[in-house]
């Protein structure tokens, strides 16, 4: 038997697979096999590192070297040089961006430091395609000390003590859920995991799913024991391949050992699991909207009460469950509640998961304890803004938070810190804007994404979204009033109050978090008609200066709408009414004689 | 595939499958263990380093010594090939030179066990630049 002395760990999430890392794993294994080292060295793929700037990942252990950008042309190298002559392959290594010095293991890397891996304790370290690596790390000991050794009130009590409350956004207290679901009196209940992520820039469910299934089947069928439901369901949309590849291998493994199925470890108990598909609608995040799609109804919202947990999936009693609260469950149960709890502030325990995007110098996927703080996140494991740009603010939530700017850099982020900031925690993207991103412009963008996936079913939701959105159209032409401003407001308030679902009432949300900490942005946009980021076209001009202007035509040669005219050697001139704003001139003048206003 | 019968059964596969990821699980902190790194640039992978290498693995697993063996590229005592330099917890790391398997058995004994020096350190003759 092969006996093996190094393990490759390739990162085998969907960014780096996209950067072709399944080629390179490929290659690995068959320059090992020509070297005659493929009984030694193993190449596993694994989950997401989290690291996804630097993608694709591939990490050597033992000695934990950490390579970076690696390409499936580097594969020769990284066997030839490291594993062969034992010689790290410096130009690979992770460099510091401050000092230029090359970080050759992950646990020196400022992006590793600060964080604490719960729900990502195994991404990035096993083979999420094989059973036997997941019961390797305590994999369903949990399930099996729940199943053998408790029973569902004590189960329920771990998880209500532990203080673990919703990772999808509303921060609902889940031991409580469970507790009520368990409640509910019926022949048959429902565990359903809602694998339907929605925000705009996260990916955090996307990841564990693809790193870590077994973690989610596992706490599954711990909740499914607690409450007495023996079917789960996983909501996952259908845009997931991989996850859902990686689900299903994992289902069936889980299924061949027995840990699915009837019996579960001869205790009487039995559970498994099933997928439902969804076609990628926002509102479906929301549970009731997803029971509606999984029962082969439009995914629209009703009415709560009665709530899932006393009437859902084909009338049952379900329990709706995200993708990351799973995957905390089983290390709760093992580790012990107290341990949980000691993790985080008073009112949100534990860690969660963020997926930093924008305008961030290590864009990946993090997991922090609850307590800390926006700047030690930007700035400690984000590596700054890009381009030594300043920051502006920071979008959590998706298109139901708001943005929180300089002045909340030092608030404590939690579930309760979010909210009173005009924010919420959302399912924890994290989008970050510079200096560069007009704040008008992001509240349409989130503004248009709503109208997008407004179901339709209440009028204030349906019809107000979209007069939000003209209303901002208006702003960003330059054609807004004081009163506009004015009436985005009321109409924002009209909308959270009077829709029935979560999306309808957050919707306004980034429009209120807009007005309410950049109201100087919007003025100006009214009143002096400027952009100062200069992100909205009809607020800005290309004004060539005469005196810079040489007249060489390489302006005059490049607008693709001939706005521009002059004589050779003379100064040239702009025709605002025909400029369609390309921004082509001011990258061919060579005498920076074109500027913006 | 055989199914799992009980929690009994779940513990006893994960004893047997925890060792197949020791080598990953160790390297998350491998200050509190016995670290061993083996010179091998072309010099030592001639003189012998890799079957050293493979040696050591295998005999401080046999013996019950938690200990990560990583390799290296030239030390610098080419003329004392094969070489390693072990590192006991909390202590400074000590080289040792033209080590065979013979040499090897006697580190893990008399020093890694017993913290007793044998024949064979090289003295260190440079400082590394630290980070």
């Amino acid at each position: 038997m092969a006996k093996f002395k190094m393990h490759l760990l390739v990162c085998g999430g969907t960014g780096c697979h996209a950067s072709l890392s399944q080629t390179i794993g490929d290659n690995l294994k068959e320059i090992l096999v020509e070297k005659g080292l493929d009984h030694e060295v193993q190449v596993i793929m694994t989950g997401c590192f989290g690291f996804c700037e630097k993608g694709p990942i591939v990490k050597v252990m033992p000695d934990n070297t950490f390579y970076t950008e690696v390409k499936p042309a580097d594969a020769r190298e990284i066997i030839e040089e490291h594993i062969i002559k034992g010689r790290k392959v410096n130009r690979l290594l992770y460099q510091d961006p401050e000092n230029k010095e090359h970080v050759s293991d992950s646990k020196h890397m400022g992006f590793y430091k600060k964080q604490i891996r719960i729900a990502l304790r195994n991404c990035g370290f096993i083979d999420p395609e094989n059973i036997d690596e997941y019961i390797a790390r305590d994999g369903y000991e949990a399930m099996g000390k729940v199943l053998t050794e408790m029973d569902a009130q004590q189960t329920i009590d771990i998880i209500k003590k532990s203080g673990l409350r919703g990772r999808g956004g509303g921060g609902f207290p889940t031991g409580l859920k469970w507790e009520i679901t368990s409640k509910s009196q019926a022949d048959q209940k429902y565990v359903v995991c809602n694998a339907d992520e929605g925000d705009p820039g996260a990916f955090m469910d996307r990841s564990i799913l693809e790193g870590d299934p077994h973690s989610v089947i596992e706490a599954m069928a711990i909740c499914g024991f607690s409450i007495g439901a023996t079917k789960g369901l996983v909501y996952i949309r259908a845009e997931y391949p991989l996850a859902i590849t990686r689900l299903k291998i994992a289902i069936n493994q889980a299924r061949e050992y027995g840990l699915l199925g009837t019996d579960i470890l001869g205790s009487g108990f039995d559970f498994d699991i099933e997928l439902r598909y969804g076609a990628g609608a926002f509102v479906c995040g929301e549970e009731t909207a997803l029971i509606h799609s999984m029962e082969g109804m439009r995914g629209e919202p009703t009415f709560k009460p009665p709530f899932p947990s006393v009437s859902g999936y084909l009338g049952k009693p379900t329990n709706v469950n995200n993708v990351e609260t799973f995957a905390s469950v089983p290390v709760i149960i093992n580790k012990g509640a107290d341990w949980f709890s000691s993790i985080g502030t008073e009112k949100s325990k534990g860690t969660k998961v963020f997926a930093l995007a924008g305008k961030i110098n290590n864009v990946g996927l993090i997991e922090v304890p609850m307590g800390i703080t926006l700047r030690e996140i930007i700035y400690e494991i984000g590596g700054g803004i890009k381009d030594g740009k300043k920051f502006k603010a920071v979008q959590t939530g998706g298109p139901s938070g708001g943005c929180l700017t300089v002045n909340h850099l030092d608030t404590p982020i939690d579930y309760d810190n979010l909210i009173a900031a005009g924010s919420m925690m959302g399912s924890g993207g994290m989008i970050v804007m510079d200096e560069d991103d007009c704040m008008v412009s992001v509240a349409k963008f989130y503004l248009d994404f709503t109208v997008e996936e407004s179901c339709g079913k209440c009028t204030p939701c349906r019809i107000g979204n979209k007069r939000l959105y003209e209303i901002l159209e208006t702003i960003t032409l330059g054609k807004g009033t004081m009163e506009d401003l004015q009436k985005l407001k009321n109409l924002s308030y009209v909308i959270k109050d009077t829709s029935l679902c979560g999306l309808g009432q957050t919707s306004p949300n980034p429009v209120l978090s807009t007005l309410e900490n950049f109201w100087d942005e919007y003025i100006e946009h009214v009143t002096t008609k400027k952009c100062r980021s200069s992100q909205c076209k009809a607020l800005m001009q290309y004004i060539i200066d005469a005196e810079q202007c040489v007249g060489c035509t390489a302006c005059a040669r490049n607008c693709p709408v001939n706005a521009i005219t002059g004589e050779r050697k003379l100064a040239h001139y702009i025709n605002q009414d025909i400029c369609i704003k390309c921004g082509a001139c001011l990258e061919k003048c060579k005498f920076n004689a074109i500027s913006i206003q | 595939m055989t199914k799992v019968k009980s929690l009994a059964d779940l513990r006893k596969m994960k004893e047997g499958l925890e060792s197949k990821l020791n080598l990953r699980e160790k390297s998350n902190n491998p200050e509190s263990l016995v670290q061993i790194r083996v010179a091998m640039a072309t010099c030592g992978i001639a003189s012998g380093a890799k079957t050293v290498m493979e040696y050591m693995i295998d005999e401080l697993e046999k013996r019950n010594i938690e200990a990560v063996v990583t390799q290296t590229g030239c030390m610098g005592y080419c003329y004392a090939e094969p070489t390693i330099e072990v590192t006991l917890p909390n202590q400074d790391a000590v080289v040792f030179g033209y080590v065979n398997e013979k040499k090897a058995n006697e580190i893990i004994e008399k020093y890694i066990k017993n913290n007793e020096l044998v024949d064979g350190i090289i003295p260190v003759n440079y400082e590394t630049i630290k980070k």
